[in-house]
């Protein structure tokens, strides 16, 4: 088992959400995050995995998770699949406008499930 | 902040385009931070595009045809008066006083006053009803005016007075033009071909009378009525146009004793300096040698002079004279006239065609010794222009056969080999307005890698002038961009400098199947929403493998990889395929069924079939489940496929039917069922003339005749509606297979992405001619192949529905969520007409 690493002292609980053989490499699935709507994407490896809102500010709907997924010179990103916006699936800045952001989670891998960390309310 | 002596001042009376460019190419020097710029502007409008002040009545708006950016002058800081000018100069003092009573200092005086419109003395020409054609003010007024009149007159068969008979046929007047020599366009064309100029502008509803004198201007109540001629006859008229040529604007030099041409005009020197080295003269109202320059090109280089010169006295920069090469199109009608058009060098020879079928006259003046071009005139088709125009102004020997420079181009034209762009020298000017080199406009190219010819105008301003050199920018940049290995305008994206074209050619060739495998060998980085699902449709137009292999799945858009249409709301539609658009009764109750089962919002779609809206994810397997079960197949609605061949009834029941439509229709549909190509492909069949099924709006289309079927390609509806091309008539179904084949496998390999069957064809070297030679004629000899390759691609044929549904693995990619089974709360429905649409914003 890994050690996990504290991300964030504000950080106390990680949900488990499926095994990552469970999503096809650079494809990104839905999960319910108390209350929130996320999506969780994988890329190459196993080990891999990056979360971000699963919520389409520029069409209302929550589809980020069918996406797809690609890189733009140095930055990885992932193309809403209804308008097309483009955002960084490291940070959610949305490439083509710098005032739109999603929201991100810290994610990791442990004994093949993908694990998403929380914020304690 | 510009009183600072270090400011030295330079005052622009006059800011039309020639004013205006002036200070335009001060501000790009940076010389606005050196010196302090006022300029007189006398119109209320600041300079616009005078050239095409015709536009002005086809709905061009003033702020349209401006020619200064709005911010321009107030960011670099020009003092502008507009409305003022400048009525007088003070030489020794050095300054100007305005009429508004400014009195500005200036070390640099420009006069760009320009040029007045003639108005011949003829008795009458006083009365209301009568107009000049300069400025947009003369417009307005004319424009006015017209709404009273039923008739238009313009005195003058020249450049200006055919544009402006164009204008008055805009405004919907009877519109008659009189010029007093016995042809039009005196200055650029000879007789014949002012006579052909004259049979195209008459078929265009204009009337023309040559060789008439104007006598006197009847009037009755103070306004325009009658022209009288010297040969007795009579013109009835509301209104009369003078565009009888124009007069330098010379009278504040005048008044001030510089020095004027011999037939007026401001005298100036190859620095375009006036007799006062501290006042310069540009553009119509100067004199060069005694010349006045009617054109905007020799302002322009007028204006390059004097900012060169004021800026830096030291520079090389000189006026020298200008070419009056002019190519135009009036109302439609190309004309060109460069050079020695009239033969006036004495050993010259002529050549000439006459082509009355087509409507052209071409003609070349050619050196004795027939090696050099000295000038010419093309009327009716001015597409070799530019050709001509620059063997002319480099000296380069003709091709030993010359009548090849007169024959309209073919398709492997021998013009187009051996005489493009490429053999001119760097140094030859293509464009003239700007003063823009072969060279400099590849050097741009080159340094700083520009695709696109709006590039290319931003960056060189060559063809931002009278826009006659853009074909040649076209082809200069195909040159470069060839040269240096690249194909226009079309690598796929940052992954892959490939175009479509080429990554299927490679992906045919080395037999590759997967984006992995195409990105190592030929790509680089992970790829993007761009180039994942074109080689997506690239792999399944190959091999036609399912689509959603996990080697595959992760490159499809998200309607391949639910195999539906999203919608707004994120939830997705669906379409069952329905042949022809021909449905059983027992089929349509279970489409309604399922319908009435999953509460889906239904329509009837254009292509003659059912969609079914508002399907969550997870209901998706559910809906197709009842639907395989019932015998229908996926639609590929969500595909870059074949959608529908809509039929309309034929032979099966319609007493106009010449041919089985339905069947046929039927037949095709499940034959290109589940092609991918480059972007969605519609057909159609009609079964007769009537031509119901509007099969000439459709990719391909079939209309049927007592013999069989005529088939047309390349239709389009949408954002540009066009209409299909007959391509051949007459065929057996066999030879509709046949062709049809060929055809949708040749798109296949050589369209962009995302290009549709029009535009592919409006794109396609050789248009619709070279299309049926390689279809009909196999002039490539690929037909064989492309057939083999279709064969080998409809064989592969899986409904992808039916195959997901068998794979319960598959299955698990259709829920909202990973971790829940409950389903997307942000899906709200209201109540619309008996049915559901998803809800806005506001009323969630």
């Amino acid at each position: 088992m890994q050690i996990a690493t504290v991300v964030n002292e504000a950080i106390d609980t990680w949900i488990a959400i499926c095994p990552v053989k469970h999503i096809l490499p650079f494809t990104g699935v839905a999960a319910l995050l108390d209350g929130q709507q996320a999506a969780v994407f994988r890329l190459a490896s196993e080990s891999d995995c990056y979360v971000i809102g699963n919520y389409d500010p520029f069409s209302g709907a929550n589809v980020m998770s069918r996406g797809l997924v690609g890189n733009k010179g140095g930055i990885i990103k992932v193309a809403s699949p209804i308008y097309k916006n483009t955002f960084n699936l490291l940070t959610g800045q949305c490439l083509e406008d710098q005032s739109v952001r999603l929201p991100t989670w810290p994610a990791r891998i442990v004994d093949g499930i993908v694990q998403v960390a929380i914020r304690n309310r | 902040m510009f009183d600072e002596p270090a400011h030295k001042t330079i005052v622009v009376v006059g800011n039309g385009m020639v004013g205006h460019k002036f200070l335009d190419l001060l501000i790009r020097r940076g010389a606005a931070q050196q010196y302090r710029l006022v300029t007189f502007c006398e119109e209320a409008e600041l300079a616009y595009d005078r050239v095409n002040l015709s536009s002005y009545f086809s709905g061009k708006t003033a702020a349209e045809l401006s020619l200064v950016p709005l911010g321009l002058y107030k960011e670099n800081g020009v003092e502008v008066h507009i409305g003022d000018r400048v009525i007088a100069i003070d030489q020794t003092q050095r300054h100007v006083v305005s009429a508004n009573g400014l009195c500005i200092d200036y070390d640099s005086l420009v006069l760009a006053t320009g040029s007045y419109p003639f108005v011949p003395t003829i008795p009458g020409k006083e009365a209301a009803g009568t107009f000049v054609y300069r400025t947009l003010q003369d417009l307005d007024s004319i424009r006015d005016y017209a709404t009273t009149a039923r008739i238009g007159v313009v005195i003058g068969g020249g450049l200006l007075g055919l544009e402006c008979a164009n204008a008055l046929k805009a405004l919907g007047l009877e519109t008659h033009v009189v010029e007093f020599a016995p042809r039009l366009m005196t200055v650029q064309v000879d007789d014949l071909g002012g006579s052909l100029l004259r049979q195209k502008i008459e078929a265009l509803g204009v009337q023309v009378h040559t060789s008439k004198s104007t006598t006197e201007i009847v009037s009755s109540d103070g306004k325009v009525t009658t022209m009288r001629f010297a040969d007795g006859s009579e013109l009835r008229t509301d209104m009369i146009v003078f565009s009888a040529g124009i007069r330098p604007r010379d009278e504040l030099a005048r008044s001030c004793g510089l020095a004027l041409g011999e037939r007026g005009g401001i005298q100036i020197d190859e620095q375009c300096r006036t007799s006062d080295p501290h006042i310069y003269a540009i553009g119509e109202c100067a004199a060069y040698q005694n010349r006045v320059y009617g054109l905007v090109a020799p302002g322009y280089a007028m204006a390059n002079v004097a900012a060169d010169t004021i800026t830096d006295p030291t520079t090389p920069s000189r006026f020298t004279g200008a070419d009056m090469s002019t190519k135009l199109k009036l109302m439609g009608v190309d004309v060109a006239s460069f050079g020695d058009a009239f033969k006036s060098t004495a050993s010259a020879k002529e050549f000439s065609l006459f082509d009355a079928l087509a409507g052209t006259y071409k003609k070349l003046v050619v050196s004795g010794d027939g090696k050099r071009i000295l000038g010419g005139i093309l009327v009716g088709d001015a597409s070799s222009y530019g050709l001509l125009h620059q063997m002319m102004q480099t000296g380069m020997v003709v091709p030993p056969h010359i009548e090849d420079l007169l024959l309209p181009p073919r398709a492997e034209g021998i013009v187009a080999k051996s005489l493009g762009i490429d053999a001119f020298p760097d140094s030859s000017r293509i464009c003239t307005c700007e003063n823009v080199s072969k060279g400099a406009i590849c050097g741009a190219i080159r340094e700083q890698n520009l695709s696109t010819v709006a590039e290319i105008k931003r960056c060189t301003r060559a063809g931002t002038g009278c826009g006659g050199c853009v074909p040649m920018l076209t082809d200069i940049m195909k040159s470069e961009m060839k040269r240096a290995g690249k194909i226009v305008l079309n690598h796929l994206c940052e992954h892959f400098p490939y175009s479509r074209q080429e990554l299927y050619h490679l992906a045919r060739i080395h037999e590759i199947k997967s984006f992995d495998a195409l990105l190592d060998q030929h790509g680089r980085g992970l790829g993007c929403e761009i180039c994942k699902p074109a080689i997506a449709s690239i792999l399944a137009s190959i091999w036609n493998e399912y689509i959603l292999e996990p080697a595959r799945a992760a490159l499809q858009d998200t309607n391949d990889y639910f195999m539906a249409n999203m919608q707004r709301d994120g939830s997705y539609s669906v379409v069952p395929r329905i042949p022809g658009g021909e449905i059983t009764p027992a089929k349509l109750i279970v489409i309604g069924q399922v319908a009435q089962e999953f509460d889906l919002y239904v329509k009837i779609t254009g292509g003659q079939r059912i969609d079914m809206f508002g399907a969550r994810v997870d209901q998706l397997p559910h809906i197709w489940k009842r639907l395989v079960d019932a015998g229908f197949e996926s639609g590929h609605a969500y595909g870059k496929a074949l959608r529908t061949v809509k039929s309309c009834v034929g032979t099966t029941w319609c007493r106009y039917g010449q041919q089985d439509s339905v069947g046929l229709a039927i037949q095709l549909e499940e034959r290109y069922k589940g092609l991918r190509a480059p972007h969605k492909i519609k057909a159609a069949v009609s079964g007769c003339t009537r031509e119901c099924a509007e099969a000439q709006g459709k990719d391909f289309g079939l209309i049927a005749t007592e013999k069989g079927y005529n088939l047309y390609v390349c239709g389009n509806g949408g954002i540009k509606p066009q209409h299909a091309v007959l391509f051949a008539e007459d065929l057996s179904e066999a030879q509709v297979i046949q062709y049809v084949d060929r055809f949708l496998m040749f798109y296949i390999r050589t369209a962009d992405r995302l290009q549709r069957t029009a535009a592919w064809l409006n794109h396609l070297e050789g248009g619709i001619d070279y299309l049926k030679d390689v279809i009909i004629g196999d002039s490539l000899g690929i037909a064989a192949e492309l057939e083999q390759e279709m064969a080998r691609t409809l064989e592969a044929y899986q409904c992808e529905w039916k195959t997901t549904l068998e794979d319960p693995q598959k299955l698990l990619r259709f829920r909202h969520f990973v971790n829940t089974d409950q389903p997307d709360p942000n899906l709200v429905y209201i109540e619309e007409r008996g049915q559901k649409r998803p809800a806005f914003a506001h009323e969630k």
